[in-house]
């Protein structure tokens, strides 16, 4: 009974076999999920990037500052577009509340593409592909892209950082 | 001694007075709260549904924060300790360990919930950092403060249960083992210890930091801190839910369990494995590895998503086996059909279990997957998950108890029992389109937690979300409305029933 205590040695009882048997069932569910997890990371090709450093605040606001200096071909509503070389280091701050630079990429080409925050947690959400990875303050995340098809995705800020957190809104540009 | 004990004419349970009159209290601050938050959930939802579009950012960022507070926090931990008392105390005729303690846990936790809702609404500026409290956002002290007193007073609280299970079978009120629904009540306690605590650890150096006392803390080691507190306090969610669907089981059809042995090992999987689980929330943040993400969301093994495999068998499979004894035997269905449906519970407990299965878990399941999660994180299908779970699971559940709990420990008779046994479906139908629509609305992108996706707030960068985004967004509204009607006429029921129900 739910409600009073078992009767007897009730650790000894015998299962009903569809108890086993349902449990049967679900372990080999489990342990096929459990295989498949490191299986897809091995084989499969959506892995997050884990490729991390520690980068001060200030520093990470210094090195897109020098990026954007470096690469700067023109301002859209005073933020500044870049159009950084292939295969180049590109610099993405997130800041209450905007994102800055906007980024001109090539399709088709390799970029790292790193995140990081001047002062509190932002997401990183590119909308219409809709991919999304924390910008936290203190690390540089870095993300190895290759665009494939050109357009103007959005960059949508969506791990909430404070009362204008609506407004934080970026953009990447791909040409062909 | 004796004095302190009634017989319940019902059950023959000893009920111990001074323990009843905290079940009563517990009970009620929590549907109070459920109101409270309710309330919040309808002007959020209606802010969501962009046909609508009802609160100004600042407003609905300071109810959002409230209605994950009041909802995730006060309503069912205020509710999840009148069933530790219930499951301690009284089911097995013991006395409540220390009725002063209890009362001591009681006004911490009411001052902090209080406290929390007086610190967002009157400063929302700096206050409605939302239920996370990610630092370097800062909120003011009281804040902090006031979250920390709930949470230490519902530590206390869980201390007084275990000291009851001590007690009693020190004072031998009970022979043999513990009672399964009390098991799952113990479970649940466990969790709950190891939960608070990296609550506090999360929260007092923050705390510290608010008042200036010490320096800032990293925002990514904040976060994996307050993940074993954030999601195992859901755990300890999902502990008390499946105690209580035992414990349906039972009231409405007389079901018991096939196996003891299985059902309490599944409980033991959830102590050993859930908790880890906690690492799928920063499965696309930077700083911690692939090995560590894969085998911490993997919930080892997946052996706690096994536990609830064997919970989902044999809580309906105590339904069905009791009902067939009764002689519904026709066919393979004949047990299902000729169940209690007019009794609420049984629709509640019904409508529980599939919604946390089929909405909450398996969403869980596919969100927590290392690369998928890629796809989901922070958007609106993380709380489509959540609103299977705790929404439609557990409150569910709790709703369904409480129609017994009135005539039990309240001994009132319910009021409005015709209109009681529709008030699951509404709610409940209500919840699962909501989930529902989160979730879809999750896929195209749609973020969490963000006032306004429409016109970003007059970004010179606004965009449009495919409009199959705003189809989800209505259904999260009506959803919403319905889930409001519903728990609106579960509040009405249970209050109507306290002042107007006949004593029994």
């Amino acid at each position: 009974m739910s409600v009073a205590p078992p009767q007897g040695v009730w650790w000894k009882e015998r299962t009903p076999r569809e108890e086993k048997l349902w449990v049967a069932i679900a372990l080999v569910w489990a342990i096929v999920m459990f295989v498949m997890m490191p299986l897809w990371h091995i084989y499969g090709k959506q892995n997050p990037s884990t490729e991390t450093y520690r980068v001060s605040p200030e520093e990470y606001v210094r090195l897109t500052q020098e990026f954007i200096e470096k690469y700067k071909v023109g301002e859209e509503n005073g933020v500044p577009v870049v159009e950084p070389p292939p295969g180049s280091d590109v610099y993405l701050l997130g800041r209450q509340f905007s994102w800055e630079p906007i980024i001109r990429l090539k399709k088709g080409e390799t970029y790292r593409l790193h995140l990081s925050s001047a002062d509190v947690l932002h997401g990183f959400s590119v909308y219409p592909m809709n991919i999304n990875f924390m910008v936290i303050p203190g690390y540089d995340y870095v993300l190895t892209v290759t665009p494939t098809q050109a357009g103007v995705y959005s960059v949508v800020c969506n791990e909430y950082c404070g009362l204008g957190h609506q407004v934080m809104v970026g953009k990447i540009i791909v040409v062909e | 001694m004796s004095d302190d004990f009634r017989t319940c004419p019902v059950t023959g349970f000893k009920v111990h007075l001074p323990a009843e009159r905290l079940i009563k209290v517990n009970a009620v601050t929590a549907v109070v709260a459920l109101l409270v938050g309710a309330i919040m959930a309808l002007l959020v939802a209606l802010t969501r549904w962009e046909t609508v579009h009802l609160l100004r950012p600042l407003d609905y960022y300071k109810f959002l924060t409230l209605h994950g507070w009041n909802m995730l926090g006060f309503w069912i931990i205020f509710f999840e300790v009148a069933v530790l008392y219930f499951a301690g105390a009284i089911m097995l005729n013991s006395r409540l360990a220390s009725p002063k303690l209890g009362w001591l846990a009681y006004a911490l936790m009411l001052v902090g919930a209080a406290g929390t809702n007086i610190t967002v609404l009157m400063n929302p500026a700096k206050n409605a950092i939302m239920f996370t409290s990610y630092v370097p956002l800062k909120a003011t002290p009281g804040y902090y403060l006031s979250v920390i007193l709930f949470a230490v007073g519902a530590l206390l609280a869980v201390f007084n249960f275990l000291a009851t299970l001590y007690i009693a079978r020190k004072e031998r009120t009970y022979r043999g083992s513990l009672p399964l629904v009390v098991f799952g009540a113990l479970t649940a306690a466990i969790i709950a210890v190891s939960t608070l605590l990296f609550g506090a650890a999360a929260l007092v150096p923050t705390l510290f930091w608010s008042m200036g006392i010490s320096p800032t803390w990293d925002a990514l080691t904040y976060r994996i801190v307050f993940w074993a507190f954030g999601h195992p306090s859901q755990q300890i969610n999902v502990a008390a839910m499946i105690a209580i669907w035992y414990l349906l089981a039972y009231l409405t059809v007389g079901g018991t369990t096939i196996s003891e042995k299985f059902s309490r090992l599944a409980f033991l999987f959830y102590i050993l494995f859930i908790n880890i689980a906690s690492a799928h929330h920063l499965l696309v943040d930077p700083g911690v590895s692939s090995a560590w993400k894969i085998w911490n969301t993997s919930y080892a093994m997946y052996l706690a998503v096994l536990a609830s495999m064997m919970h989902a068998f044999a809580v309906p499979a105590a339904i069905e086996v009791a009902q067939r004894r009764k002689g519904f035997n026709r066919g393979l269905f004949e047990w299902l059909w000729k169940a209690p449906w007019k009794n609420p519970s049984f629709s509640a407990l019904i409508l529980s279990i599939v919604i946390f299965g089929f909405l909450g878990g398996i969403s869980g399941v596919i969100q927590g997957t290392e690369q998928l999660n890629i796809r989901f994180h922070n958007t609106l299908a993380v709380p489509g998950h959540f609103h299977g779970t705790v929404a439609g699971g557990t409150t569910l559940a709790f709703m369904g108890i409480t129609y017994y709990v009135l005539p039990l420990i309240f001994r009132r008779e319910v009021v409005g029992k015709s209109l009681a046994v529709y008030q699951p479906w509404i709610f409940g139908i209500g919840i699962a389109l909501v989930s529902i629509g989160m979730q879809g609305a999750g896929l195209y992108g749609v973020p969490r937690r963000h006032a306004d996706i429409t016109s970003f707030g007059g970004s010179v960068f606004a965009f449009d979300y495919d409009p199959t985004a705003y189809f989800w967004l209505s259904l999260l509204g009506i959803g919403g409305i319905l889930a409001f009607t519903g728990a609106l006429l579960f509040v009405l029921i249970a209050v109507a029933t306290l002042i107007k129900g006949r004593r029994l």
